[in-house]
């Protein structure tokens, strides 16, 4: 005997094997990313009072670039949409139109993933200093006469590494505080204030990666899980768009539904995101 | 799938089509299969050696609790060859009393009982059951194997890193095990997290597995309400699986990230460790872990006894030849199971200061789940009236997973009341109860299965002489180990003392007596094993052969097929025409109507 429904749908559910499998797939996904969100609300609801820098452990606001943030979610939003197109092409029987809707999709894939590691490096290279005095601030590191960059943790300074590497001073730009309103800042360099604080003085220094606050540990966590599904789905689609399609000329009707249930998950990788944007960029 | 696409598609993935033509390599036949049969073995086999390792693990804390720092007896030498200083002259010592106690707990429940309830039984005989040639996915079936094998080698590789392996419990609560073993990233909570990542992923890929199976493939006829109840209650198991391991899997990755990046998603502020304050930001909260723990670490307590209650009631209705009484509250019955174990979860933290509203809401829900589970219990009962039952050896195991799943049960009552639980909560009240439920009662049940489908999968009966054996000894030395324990929970024994409470409790107190008893009666268990060792080796070749394909005349499909089964199962499309459970018949000829006989 062979396995029923492998390609046709059952009569009595309408669907075939891999579909049921897949919606199964989402359900278990959607507990493991409503895990996370269910952290995000914890941590934030029994954070102090205040906002973060001015307290140490307060939720930090509008740290996140709200204009990228949203053309992130565009980008998204237009591969879920090419995504249907390149589904629906297979329907029609147009090969071509097929493969030109998954390359754009795919290019919107990678494209968000830069985006997202231009986000991430930003991060990576901004800092958090706070001196003996109370005074804090946010903003670039200087040691030495050289901006730190990023290309692994390794290059992350912090007070520990200071002290042990026997730096003396550094300098820091300080990013401009912001207004009472918690509003934005009108763009102005002139603003920016250098301070060349003595390493003695300094209480704290750490760049806003995942150990410094619970804010980045959460936002990291789970902006990577996603992007980890973004790539892995671009993988999948990738596979299909080029070597997987000679599935077409041999079975079409299988390879169609395999686009569909590739589809299915791409469009919940770009739900997530849809959930992800206003809980962490804007609330 | 119609038979043009099928041979179309011959060469491209052609797992099927390749074994009618020649027959497979070893490493394609019993490594690598995609036969749902043989990775129900696999995962068969390997339950049951990391069960006896367990067990092991078991018997070496058995011994220390009732001669504290004394050095053990034979394993005792072998420890030290094998672990080292951390063993020395064979005593194990408080450090490595917590590091088995967490390999003891982690390996039974996730690497013993789950994979051999839900891995082979539900891979074996599910599929045969529906009336289906194979898992939906067979490919994704052998990779949950692998996975999940992967997983217990990880697991059991990390008593070899330095400072050992895991050891704040099966339950891992933070911060203690973040702060364990701080600053070294290579650690064995870490390789358990990594380990449990493994095991849960593969879980996922079988769960889906199974519900896409269950709900497509089922034969022609087979309708929901004829599904025997055995995968009923492998369906229910399905769904939490997939739904409650998740959130299981996302603490795993936060406390990974604890460890390994030094967050603080679990860790609170101001945390002092030796003297010092901990290096980290803080602001993170030890209850969210406790929290997703539980969210999982409930519902994979039915996860345990559902399959089980399967096997059982297969076994009961086909023993004492009569249909199943009150089939339809039993599948009703797991379905309020399934549900409503996601929503007592918190019972397990009235201890934690959650807040008295919160304790309430979880007390009532707690005591709403006891009622489906008398349900199916009292329904199993009442099977048994009037029956000319059958003491064969799985009968016996099924009867009695009976009484003792009822006083798991019952004794769970007073931990499900917050009032009386602040008093037995962290004793060995708890343990006994939890033990009750899974050792006399879930692997009762698995013993049960073993003994029942053993002739369809090699054609031949275990020995029924050494079965018996093996269930007497064994009904005997699980009460003689579990219910002393009750004693000592109630005079106030806490669960996590290494020295079996004599720095705590006067030298000759009923409590320190009992550990004593509680360690021979162990020592007798592992030697009640020991008969079904040979018996399941020898049986293979020298067991008395099957008459029939369906030796003990049953009616479910299982048994309609070739023993043991081919390639694809049944040899024609099996078609259903009636219930899983006609024994008996009014007017019937011979006295069970197997349910693709034709009316």
């Amino acid at each position: 005997m062979e396995i029923p429904y492998t390609i046709k749908p059952r009569p009595d559910t309408g669907l075939y094997n891999a579909k049921v499998g897949i919606w199964l797939f989402l359900a278990s996904e959607i507990m493991l990313f409503g895990a996370l969100f269910s952290s995000y609300i914890l941590l934030r609801v029994q954070a102090p009072a205040g906002d973060w820098p001015d307290v140490r452990l307060g939720w930090p606001h509008g740290l996140l670039n709200i204009p990228i943030g949203t053309f992130n979610t565009a980008v998204l939003i237009t591969s879920s949409i090419t995504v249907v197109m390149a589904w629906a092409s297979l329907k029609m029987n147009k090969l071509a139109a097929f493969r030109r809707y998954m390359v754009i999709t795919l290019v919107c894939a990678f494209g968000f993933l830069g985006v997202k590691s231009y986000e991430y490096n930003e991060k990576f290279t901004h800092y958090e200093l706070r001196l003996k005095s109370g005074e804090t601030y946010t903003g670039h590191l200087s040691v030495n006469g050289v901006h730190p960059g990023f290309w692994s943790f390794k290059d992350i300074w912090n007070l520990d590494r200071l002290t042990t590497e026997k730096v003396a001073e550094v300098e820091f730009i300080a990013d401009p505080k912001k207004e009472a309103h918690g509003e934005k800042h009108a763009e102005g360099a002139h603003e920016h204030v250098t301070l060349k604080p003595k390493v003695a003085d300094i209480a704290h220094l750490d760049a806003f990666i995942p150990r410094n606050h619970p804010f980045f540990a959460i936002y990291f966590t789970i902006t990577a899980l996603h992007g980890l599904h973004v790539f892995g789905g671009a993988m999948v689609l990738g596979y299909f768009a080029f070597p997987g399609s000679r599935m077409f000329k041999t079975n079409p009707e299988q390879f169609t539904n395999r686009i569909e249930v590739a589809g299915l998950f791409w469009h919940f990788v770009d739900l997530v995101w849809i959930f992800l944007f206003p809980v962490v960029y804007l609330l | 799938m119609s038979t043009a696409t099928s041979t179309q598609h011959a060469p491209a993935h052609g797992h099927d089509t390749a074994h009618h033509h020649h027959e497979p390599g070893f490493w394609q036949k019993y490594v690598f299969s995609t036969d749902h049969k043989m990775i129900g073995i696999q995962y068969g086999l390997s339950a049951l050696v990391f069960l006896l390792f367990g067990f092991l693990l078991m018997l070496c804390m058995r011994f220390q609790l009732a001669n504290p720092g004394q050095p053990i007896p034979v394993l005792g030498k072998l420890l030290e060859a094998i672990l080292g200083e951390s063993a020395k002259g064979g005593i194990l010592g408080p450090d490595l009393y917590n590091s088995f106690g967490a390999m003891h707990g982690t390996i039974m429940v996730f690497l013993g009982v789950v994979p051999l309830a839900f891995g082979a039984f539900g891979n074996y005989v599910t599929p045969l059951q529906i009336g289906a040639p194979d898992m939906a996915f067979p490919r994704l079936n052998m990779a949950s194997y692998h996975v999940f094998f992967w997983g217990g080698v990880l697991m059991l590789g990390s008593f070899f890193v330095p400072g050992g392996s895991a050891k704040s419990g099966w339950t891992s609560y933070s911060p203690l095990a973040t702060v364990a073993e701080f600053g070294k990233p290579f650690n064995g909570q870490t390789l358990w997290l990594l380990g449990m990542v493994l095991l849960i992923s593969s879980s996922l890929l079988g769960a889906v597995n199974f519900i896409t199976t269950i709900i497509q493939l089922r034969a022609k006829g087979m309708s929901w309400m004829r599904l025997p109840f055995f995968v009923w209650a492998q369906f229910v198991t399905g769904f939490l699986l997939l739904l409650a391991f998740p959130p299981l899997e996302a603490a795993g990755v936060l406390q990974l990230m604890d460890n390994l990046l030094h967050t603080s998603f679990f860790l609170p502020s101001g945390l002092v460790v030796s003297g010092q304050t901990l290096p980290v930001s803080g602001g993170g909260s030890p209850l969210l872990w406790q929290h997703l723990f539980w969210f999982l670490g409930h519902p994979e307590v039915y996860v345990l006894i559902l399959p089980a209650m399967g096997i059982v009631a297969e076994i009961i209705a086909n023993n004492t030849r009569k249909p199943l009484w009150g089939y339809k509250s039993m599948v009703y019955s797991v379905m309020s199971i399934g549900f409503l174990s996601f929503i007592v979860w918190a019972h397990h933290m009235y201890l934690t200061g959650m807040g008295t509203k919160v304790s309430t809401f979880f007390q009532t829900t707690t005591m709403m789940i006891s009622i489906p589970s008398v349900i199916i219990l009292t329904a199993l009962f009442i099977s048994l009236w009037g029956g000319s039952i059958r003491f064969n050896t799985p009968m016996l195991f099924a009867v009695s997973f009976l009484p003792m799943f009822g006083i798991g049960g019952l004794t769970g009552l007073p931990l499900g009341f917050n009032a009386s639980d602040i008093f037995l909560h962290d004793s060995y009240y708890v343990i006994g109860h939890f033990h009750y439920v899974v050792a006399p009662g879930t692997i009762f049940g698995l013993f049960a299965g073993i003994y029942y489908w053993f002739p369809k999968m090699t054609g031949r009966k275990m020995n029924e002489v050494l079965g018996q054996i093996h269930f007497w000894l064994s009904l005997v030395g699980m009460n003689l180990i579990f219910a002393p324990m009750f004693i000592q929970g109630l005079r106030g024994m806490s669960r996590r003392m290494s020295d079996g409470g004599s720095a705590y409790f006067g030298a000759d107190d009923i409590a320190i007596h009992l550990n004593k008893d509680i360690t021979y009666s162990a020592l007798l268990l592992a030697a009640a094993q020991l008969p079904f060792i040979i018996n399941l080796f020898i049986s293979i070749k020298g067991g008395r052969k099957v008459d029939s394909d369906n030796p003990w005349g049953a009616t479910t499909l299982d048994w309609s097929t070739p023993t043991p089964p081919p390639h694809g199962n049944f040899t024609t499309e099996p078609v259903v025409y009636r219930g899983p459970y006609e024994y008996s018949a009014p007017g019937a000829v011979g006295d069970f109507i197997a349910q693709d006989r034709k009316p």
